[in-house]
């Protein structure tokens, strides 16, 4: 009996577990086994060339329709996700910053927000932020982030550059407060000062209860945000792991070995 | 699509009970318009969609259903609330007609300064006889299409508005008409005339309420005379009744330096038709022609407009959005031309669709037609589905589908919208849109604010 529950305890203690999983779109195989866990408080790296899988990877853990899982599973926080829908893997922690956040004309960021987090809070049984509680909490995050006000009166990422895109995605982390972020190519487009002021947003989110997982091209992100671990994902497969080391190494060496061209 | 003739004979064959009981009767000018407008009704017909200007747009409810004239006990239908699209009617002038029947009782004078003249059409037709004759015979036109010919011989309703030079109505005009309070199909045929002299300025919402399940059949028509340097702001809802069919014609000239300004929400109606025609006749004259249309189960909403630009240093702007569901249809004839003279003309258009459904369908007919060698002009077109990626982008934040679809309408119409100019007529046009959505009224407040 006792084992039994402490056995019980150690598997929800996993944050993601990604067993043997399959994906199709539109019937061509893009995941061809995927494996992968992911402990609380962990950071890791997925790296890999262009077309490997990182994105879709990425986007069926989130629910994205037109994924389809032919084989294989997805547990988060021992609860399997297949067949959830993306709000309530959203309402249950799960957080993807996208690589091209999409604008939404007409609609205030900081509206986007608040119905987002009371629509999670909705889900938990718990009261609605009103107004001034919720603008109190992006007032902080916003600082803390050095996020200018004028970005939450906008419409959500209309006329928004690079760089204020990505930082919107951090800021809505920061606010909805995720057990899992899962970050599409969060640095694609950025020059180096954005790219230092997401990282530094990133890392404060870091926390034992938190697991982040990168999706990258580049290992320039990881000067910033350093990994538990490093996958390289190629030919929808993960082909190695290792540690921080390893992304110096794909760094110097590009994804050749992998059978694909140096990037 | 069939094109049988429609039946024209039950409207020509109601026409000779009802004349003696329509407004002016006593009038011999009056008799004789009405008369001419019949026959050249019964020589035209109804339009098939044979004619170039109905192609998408078949009158079914008229060739399947026989209306009859209006009585006054069904003006007197009983009326719990009027459907006021503004808040606190209190101060706004108010006229409210109730299947046709301009009731007293819900009249609201407001603060009209002097200089503005406000009546419905028979007490106008006693007060100021020879105005409204200059200006009805002036109209009366043999090139008027055969819905406007009927409108001339049956027209049982309506209001005047003359806004006397120089003056400025700062409250909006809040024009209500009621349908569908009776229990057999009933046709009536509002005539409305605005005048706006030189240098006055005015803004009037019309809102055509539909309560009940009856069909009827609104044929209005709408005169619009807007003089050197005034302006005229011009809001409509539509919301007709289930099985009402409802075709607007509107005809706007518009002089030297002034503005013509128009925001045409559809949302009701088994089969309505907004025409508007607009003459830009003179330097530095202006209109924008606005609207949205809502549309779901088999309701058919066609929007017909045509921008004349007839002299040089004119502009236009036109923007349209549509929301269709089910199975429901528009159109949207968008025609600006540009005359001869009419150089440095400067026009814009812009008409976008989103389907919510397979079985919704739209027929879009941009036409420019530039006979001006020194212009800008410029018109866009698009049809396209709630965006996926969007859809994905809100749930993906904890929004549920159902919401995010609202807000990504809502989105959507934002862009129309934002033509009204007027802040308290804006956010109750928003107001009706987010009452359409299905489901919960998502961000009703803060969306509207923002």
């Amino acid at each position: 009996m006792e084992i039994k529950t402490l056995n019980k305890k150690a598997k929800e203690k996993v944050m993601l577990e990604i067993k043997n999983l399959h994906v199709s779109v539109d019937g061509n195989e893009i995941l061809k086994g995927i494996d992968l866990s992911v402990q609380p408080g962990e950071i890791h790296a997925i790296m890999g060339p262009n077309g490997s899988g990182k994105s879709t990877l990425s986007h069926v853990i989130a629910g994205r329709d037109g994924y389809e899982i032919t084989g294989g599973r997805i547990v988060f926080q021992g609860e399997d996700l297949s067949g959830m829908e993306p709000e309530e893997r959203a309402a249950k922690g799960i957080f993807l910053a996208f690589q091209y956040p999409v604008e939404i004309p007409g609609v205030a960021n900081t509206t986007f927000m608040k119905e987002a987090l009371n629509a999670i809070r909705r889900y938990h049984g718990e009261d609605e932020l009103d107004a001034m509680q919720f603008v109190k909490i992006m007032r902080q995050k916003t600082k803390e982030l050095g996020i200018s006000d004028d970005m939450l009166k906008r419409a959500v990422n209309v006329g928004f550059s690079g760089g204020e895109k990505k930082r919107n995605e951090i800021l809505q982390m920061a606010i909805l407060n995720p057990t899992l972020a899962v970050l599409d190519e969060t640095d694609s487009g950025l020059d180096i000062d954005a790219l230092k002021i997401v990282a530094e947003g990133v890392n404060k989110m870091r926390s034992p209860e938190r697991s982040i997982l990168l999706i990258t091209h580049y290992q320039r992100l990881l000067d910033y945000i350093v990994p538990d671990k490093v996958h390289v994902l190629a030919h929808g497969r993960i082909q190695r792991t290792g540690g921080k080391e390893l992304a110096l190494e794909l760094e110097e060496k590009g994804y050749a070995e992998f059978g694909e061209a140096a990037a | 699509m069939t094109t049988e003739p429609t039946q024209l004979q039950p409207f020509v064959e109601s026409f000779d009970p009802a004349r003696s009981g329509l407004p002016g009767a006593d009038l011999g000018w009056l008799k004789a318009l009405r008369k001419t407008g019949i026959e050249r009704f019964e020589a035209l017909g109804l339009p098939t969609t044979k004619l170039e200007g109905w192609k998408y747009t078949r009158l079914k409810p008229l060739e399947d259903t026989r209306y009859q004239p209006i009585t006054d006990k069904d003006g007197m239908a009983a009326l719990d609330t009027v459907p006021s699209l503004l808040p606190d009617p209190g101060g706004r002038p108010r006229l409210v007609f109730v299947n046709g029947w301009m009731r007293p009782n819900f009249w609201i004078d407001g603060d009209l300064p002097d200089g503005v003249h406000l009546e419905c059409l028979a007490d106008a037709l006693k007060t100021q006889p020879d105005w409204i004759r200059e200006r009805l015979v002036a109209l009366a036109g043999e090139d008027a299409s055969s819905l406007v010919q009927l409108n001339t011989a049956m027209m049982d309703t309506g209001f005047m508005l003359r806004v006397e030079e120089g003056v400025r109505v700062e409250t909006p005009i809040e024009i209500i008409f009621v349908g569908g309070l009776t229990d057999r199909p009933v046709a009536y045929s509002p005539r409305n005339l605005i005048v706006l002299e030189q240098g006055a300025e005015a803004t009037v919402v019309k809102h055509h309420a539909g309560m009940g399940v009856g069909a009827y059949f609104a044929n209005s028509v709408t005169d619009i005379d807007i003089g050197p340097g005034a302006q005229l702001r011009h809001y409509k809802v539509q919301a007709e009744a289930k099985e009402a069919t409802h075709i607007d014609t509107v005809r706007v000239r518009v002089a030297r330096d002034a503005t013509y300004e128009s925001f045409s929400l559809s949302m009701g109606g088994r089969l309505s038709r907004n025409e508007v025609v607009v003459r830009l006749e003179g330097e530095g004259a202006h209109c924008a022609i606005n609207g949205a249309y809502l549309m779901r189960g088999n309701e058919h909403c066609d929007n017909t407009t045509q921008i004349d630009h007839l002299v040089p240093h004119t502009t236009s702007r036109e923007v349209f959005k549509g929301v269709l569901d089910d199975e429901s249809r528009a159109v949207f004839q968008g025609r600006i031309v540009v005359h001869k003279d009419a150089q440095h003309t400067d026009g814009y258009q812009l008409c976008k669709t989103l389907l919510l459904s397979t079985g919704a369908e739209i027929d879009v007919k941009p036409e420019l037609e530039i006979y001006a060698d020194d212009v800008k002009c410029s018109h866009g077109a698009t049809t396209g589905q709630i965006d996926e990626r969007a859809l994905f982008y809100l749930r993906s934040r904890g929004i549920p589908e159902a919401l995010a679809r609202n807000l990504l309408v809502q989105s959507f119409l934002g862009e129309a919208l934002d033509e009204i100019a007027d802040e308290d007529i804006r956010a109750a046009f928003t107001d009706k849109v987010l009452h359409w959505l299905p489901a919960a009224c998502f961000l009703a407040e803060e969306w509207r604010g923002e």
